[in-house]
């Protein structure tokens, strides 16, 4: 494990707050973003989708369609459905329903025509011939046996009998002797809670462009978090190496996870190979909503047991999850996750999948963890009232620390929680005074960040300006943060560097921009390859001054001879080593690819008053604070704004956002209008204190700090709630009607 | 029809715009501020043959007085409203309404008479014209009319306009006495979002500082807006003091026949529609007692 690259130095750069070089063109309308690619040529793509939550496709006439003037290409899942196998499957067939719809707006065909009129003419044109199945859209009637079965055969070994076959997958983690735990404690609390389904809700649709060529090489330009997957995916759901099909990432307005995956950009790229030209796909919102990737629902059971002074003694989970018609392992992060923060003699947690006719999860900033942990931090709050207990007191002194045997397995490395709880005691906001209605919620949250495949490479041009090349999409202002890192170790000025996100021709593979890796390891790799940079223009100075290459250093941008045996020279500026390279060796430049390891967990204490209306139940905001560890803040603008930004997308979970789904299994709520995502209006300046805990994994000391921030807010917000009206709710989202209606039931 | 084949036109007199309306054979619509209008036609739930812009024609974006009240022009947004020094005296609570359709920039174009004929149940200005008792001008192929607001909306989506006509302008009346409006929606953010339910209340008062005459108008607890005139009645006579606002706000909940959708239960409809009744009373009340105290 790389957990020996921190060395503390004193930095010029990183800490400061240089204008964000993206910000210009993205006020201004010059950044390009999906939707804006163009292509002579080019035809309008647009998706038929299933009006029905579940139902067998017993077939699809298509020929209407395809006669239709100015309509060059019809596709349907009869264009997909072949050998492959596993999560690629499921991908394409979530991009092109095969024989059966599965959810309220599952695509089952598609055309591509000359103009968005004929198009839209040609999607009514085609008839399918639906046999409508009986449907399930919530956990526990999913689960129940003699459900209706959502999508056969992903049922896992390790579930036990007495489910249907929607439950696919069984997770359990912990350690100890629960029974004799329980036993100890003086109170136990056992609950049931549930969280609603939620979007990422980032304000750019999915778009892309594709074209493929009639010798089966293609390119495609789509706004993603990992062009890289995306090739991937759609080489291998096309059938074709993938060197032969370039992806180029576009400005992204948003992605939170939701963009880590291909929906339009397969079905695009079929299109294009039909039509033999381009073919521009974009979602409208409606379909962003119904068809791409919400995160879970769940219900959750939590039991904890704490004695009289406030040690937790035992502590047991059960999750079910449920993230639509195919497989996926979020409750595992879920069941991972929920007891992180404490270190625990006895816990045991375990995770469900279950199967319903709903779209497709997908990633949503930390996966997982924001619901598991919502329903620990409710009960031990709970607890903490029973028995009249700080709850602050509470979590240090069962704080998860570094030796700590964590609860899904490994032990704790150095991890900031202690420090963050005790800045969160010593601040003003927790002794602050409350008035009527109003309360204050606190609550701890984890995420275990990532590292992963990075590859990056700096060039130093010829007028010693500095070009950094790397692979991940930039969704929160990283190609700021990377260019201070390359400008920090070159010692230049930040306005000499300018970083690029680059096509996957261009670079070796690098993984998707999530699992708040990409300062942390893209940062690693940028650094790595600086100093290669570093070691090269040591050379050319030393050949240019004549000396051994080991007797020259670099300080503030300049190669220095090494001490006086070197000899005395003027220092050489980087400019001067590039301008003369070509008689030295030819251009300048240093790469590094890694497998980064050492991305190191991370913790977060989220602090929220609220007032509630006891005639309405209108909750507001009335102050929230974040403290986290980032290790050390490259750009603290950007650090605060994930973490503000986290709190936010919490804030909604907790008060407003929910996927509502009729009884005939339709979403009806598939836009901003009914999906309510807190608005600026409804929330305070979100105060941020970042603690700088180094990270022993990078050089700066970097740690991820983009999803733990969304972790806490659910159950700070509903603490809060709590303590402002004097009774619990075990259920989000906190609507207006549920909290008066808990208010009105004392 | 392909929504490629669609007409705009821009008449310079209301006539024009009548008859282009009349004569069209397909779905033909006024376009105020669009606000609406152009979101549906996003949304594919409307594909119109003829779109007639109404901003064209002179007086249609003017505020004047008139006859003691006001005449805002079909066009006229909201913002201008907002900004009405005149129109803020005399109708707080119908500039207050206009004001909470929307954001910033909606508010750059949505109209008042737009919200009205859109027919929306939850529509934001609607229980506040009503509550002043407002009358909109109307001119159709057969010559002009004018009738109540509260006749125009009959249920969500439909309105008793006839093939081709179009409302001109909305009609304050003139103040008599001492008084004031308030009206308050509640919804579960801050903005731009859709009232759960809202109420209207226009009082005035007489010399000795009771109420003399009332309206109560509720919004988006039935198909359309509702004149509660025992409501009205509880509060004349009143010094709208403390149990008479909790009266007329019981009143106002059995008035409300709400829905169960996903914008609210109707049992938490029917409670907090009488919360905002009796705010929205007493705020009228704070603001006509110190319009009485200026004069005094
Ligand atoms: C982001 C957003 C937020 C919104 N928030 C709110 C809100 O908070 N509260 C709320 O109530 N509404 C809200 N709306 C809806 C809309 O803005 C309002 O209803 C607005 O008042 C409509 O006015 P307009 O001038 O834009 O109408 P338009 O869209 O131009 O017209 C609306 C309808 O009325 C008809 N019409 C317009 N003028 C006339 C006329 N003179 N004679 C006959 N028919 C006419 C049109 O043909 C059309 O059917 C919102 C809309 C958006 C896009």
């Amino acid at each position: 494990m790389a957990l020996d690259e921190y060395e503390k130095r004193d930095f010029q750069v990183i800490g400061s707050r240089p204008v964000r070089p993206d910000g210009i063109d993205k006020v201004t309308g010059r950044a390009l973003y999906g939707a804006d690619a163009v292509l002579p040529g080019m035809l309008v793509g647009k998706v038929l989708r299933s009006p029905h939550p579940h139902a067998r496709i017993r077939s699809i006439d298509t020929r209407a369609a395809a006669a239709l003037n100015g309509v060059r290409a019809v596709v349907t899942g009869a264009d997909f459905g072949e050998i492959r196998k596993g999560e690629t499957r499921n991908v394409a067939e979530n991009a092109m329903a095969f024989d059966h719809a599965l959810y309220d707006g599952h695509a089952v065909a598609a055309v591509a025509a000359t103009s968005e009129a004929v198009a839209r003419e040609a999607l009514k044109l085609i008839e399918v011939d639906y046999e409508v199945l009986p449907h399930v859209t919530e956990i526990a009637a999913a689960m129940a046996p003699g459900a209706p079965v959502v999508h056969a055969g992903f049922v896992e070994d390790s579930v036990p009998d007495g489910f249907s076959e929607n439950v696919t997958a069984r997770h359990e983690f912990g350690h100890g002797d629960l029974e004799a735990g329980f036993a100890r404690a003086d109170k136990v609390i056992a609950r049931t809670l549930k969280t609603a389904a939620t979007h990422q809700g980032y304000i750019e649709p999915n778009a892309c462009l594709a074209s493929m060529g009639p010798d089966g090489r293609g390119d495609l330009w789509c706004c993603t978090q990992g062009h890289y997957f995306v090739r991937q995916l759609c080489a291998e759901i096309m059938g074709i190496e993938e060197s032969r099909l370039r992806v180029t990432a576009s400005e992204i307005g948003g992605g939170f996870g939701g963009k880590t995956t291909v929906f339009v950009e397969p079905v695009a790229l079929m299109l294009s190979k039909k039509a033999g030209a381009p073919v521009k796909l974009v979602m409208s919102r409606n379909e962003v909503f119904r068809a791409s990737g919400p995160t879970v629902s769940s219900e959750i059971d939590v039991k904890i047991g704490m004695t009289r002074d406030g040690r937790i003694t035992a502590a047991e989970a059960e999750l079910r999850y449920q993230g639509g018609a195919f497989p996926n392992i979020t409750v595992m992060f879920g069941a991972m996750a929920a007891f992180a923060a404490y270190d625990l003699g006895a816990v045991r947690t375990v995770g469900y999948n279950v199967l319903t006719n709903r779209p497709k999860q997908a990633a949503y900033r930390a996966p997982g963890a924001p619901m598991a942990i919502y329903a620990v931090e409710s009960v031990v709050n709970e607890l903490c009232e029973e028995l009249g207990l700080d709850p602050l007191e509470v979590r240090l002194k069962n704080a998860a620390r570094k030796g700590t045997k964590s609860s899904y397995g490994p032990t704790f490395n150095d991890i900031g929680l202690v420090a963050t709880l005790e800045a969160a005691q010593a601040h003003p906001h927790y002794r602050a005074p409350l008035g009527p209605n109003q309360g204050r919620g606190l609550s701890c949250g984890f995420w275990f960040n990532f590292g992963g495949n990075t590859s990056v490479s700096l060039s130093v041009d010829m007028d010693g300006s500095v070009s950094v090349t790397e692979g991940n999409p930039d969704i929160g202002g990283s190609r700021a943060s990377i260019a201070m890192m390359a400008a920090e170790e070159l010692g230049i000025p930040f306005e000499r560097v300018r970083a690029i996100v680059a096509d996957t021709a261009s670079l070796g593979h690098n993984d998707v921009t999530d699992g708040s890796r990409v300062t942390f390891a893209v940062g690693l790799a940028t650094i790595k390859a600086a100093r290669a940079a570093k070691k090269e223009l040591c050379k050319r100075a030393a050949m240019m001054w004549g000396i051994d290459e080991e007797a020259v250093t670099w300080e503030n941008g300049c190669a220095k001879p090494s001490g006086p045996n070197a000899g005395s020279f003027e220092p050489l500026p980087i400019e001067k080593i590039a301008r003369k390279s070509p008689r030295t060796g030819g251009p300048i430049a240093g790469h590094h690819e890694v497998n980064a390891e050492g991305a190191g967990v991370s913790f977060g204490v989220h602090l929220c008053d609220v007032e509630v209306d006891p005639e309405t139940g209108h909750t507001k905001i009335l102050r929230y604070t974040i403290f986290q560890d980032a290790g050390k803040a490259i750009h603290p603008d950007y650090v605060e704004g994930q973490m503000q930004g986290g709190a936010v997308q919490g804030i909604g979970w907790a008060l407003n956002e929910e996927y509502i789904y009729g009884k005939d299994g339709r979403l009806q709520n598939p836009g901003f209008l009914d999906y309510r995502i807190p608005v600026a209006s409804d929330l305070p300046d979100i105060d941020t204190v970042i603690l700088e805990i180094p990270n022993p994994g990078h050089p700066y000391g970097v740690r991820g700090v983009g999803e733990t921030g969304i972790v806490p807010p659910l159950a700070a917000v509903s603490n809060a709630v709590s303590h402002a009206i004097g009774t619990r709710l075990y259920e989000l989202p906190m609507s207006p009607p549920k909290i008066l209606k808990a208010i009105r039931e004392g | 029809m392909e929504s490629g084949n669609m007409r705009y036109l821009a008449p310079k007199t209301v006539t024009e715009a009548a008859q282009l309306l009349a004569d069209s054979d397909g779905i033909a619509r006024v376009l105020a501020g669009g606000t609406d209008l152009l979101v549906q036609m996003k949304a594919e739930t409307i594909a119109p043959d003829l779109l007639v812009d109404i901003k064209h024609i002179p007086g249609m974006r003017e505020i004047t007085a008139e006859a003691g009240g006001w005449r805002i022009g079909a066009a006229v947004p909201g913002a201008h409203i907002s900004e009405h020094a005149g129109l803020k005296a005399d109708w707080p609570g119908v500039v207050e309404a206009a004001a909470l359709i929307g954001s910033t920039q909606v508010q750059g174009r949505a109209s008042i008479v737009g919200n009205l004929c859109n027919a929306s149940p939850a529509a934001d200005s609607v229980p506040a014209l009503v509550a002043a008792d407002a009358r909109v001008q109307i001119t159709g192929p057969k010559g002009t009319r004018d009738c109540a607001v509260i006749e125009i909306p009959v249920g969500p989506g439909k309105t008793t306009l006839q093939r081709g006509e179009i409302v001109t302008a909305v009609l304050l009346p003139a103040r008599t006495g001492i008084g004031a409006d308030a009206c308050l929606r509640f919804i579960p953010r801050t903005e731009m979002d859709i009232a759960v339910c809202s109420a209207a209340v226009n009082v005035t008062l007489d010399e000795s500082g009771r109420c003399s005459a009332a309206r109560v108008a509720l919004g988006a607890v039935a198909p359309v807006v509702l004149l509660v005139e025992e409501a009205a009645d509880i509060l004349v006579g009143s010094r709208l003091d403390r149990a008479t606002l909790e009266r007329l706000q019981s009143v106002c909940s059995k008035a409300a026949r709400p829905i169960d959708d996903k914008r609210g239960t109707a049992e938490f409809r029917r409670e907090v529609v009488g919360v905002m009744a009796r705010r929205a009373a007493r705020l009228a009340a704070e603001r006509a007692t110190a319009k009485a105290g200026e004069k005094a």
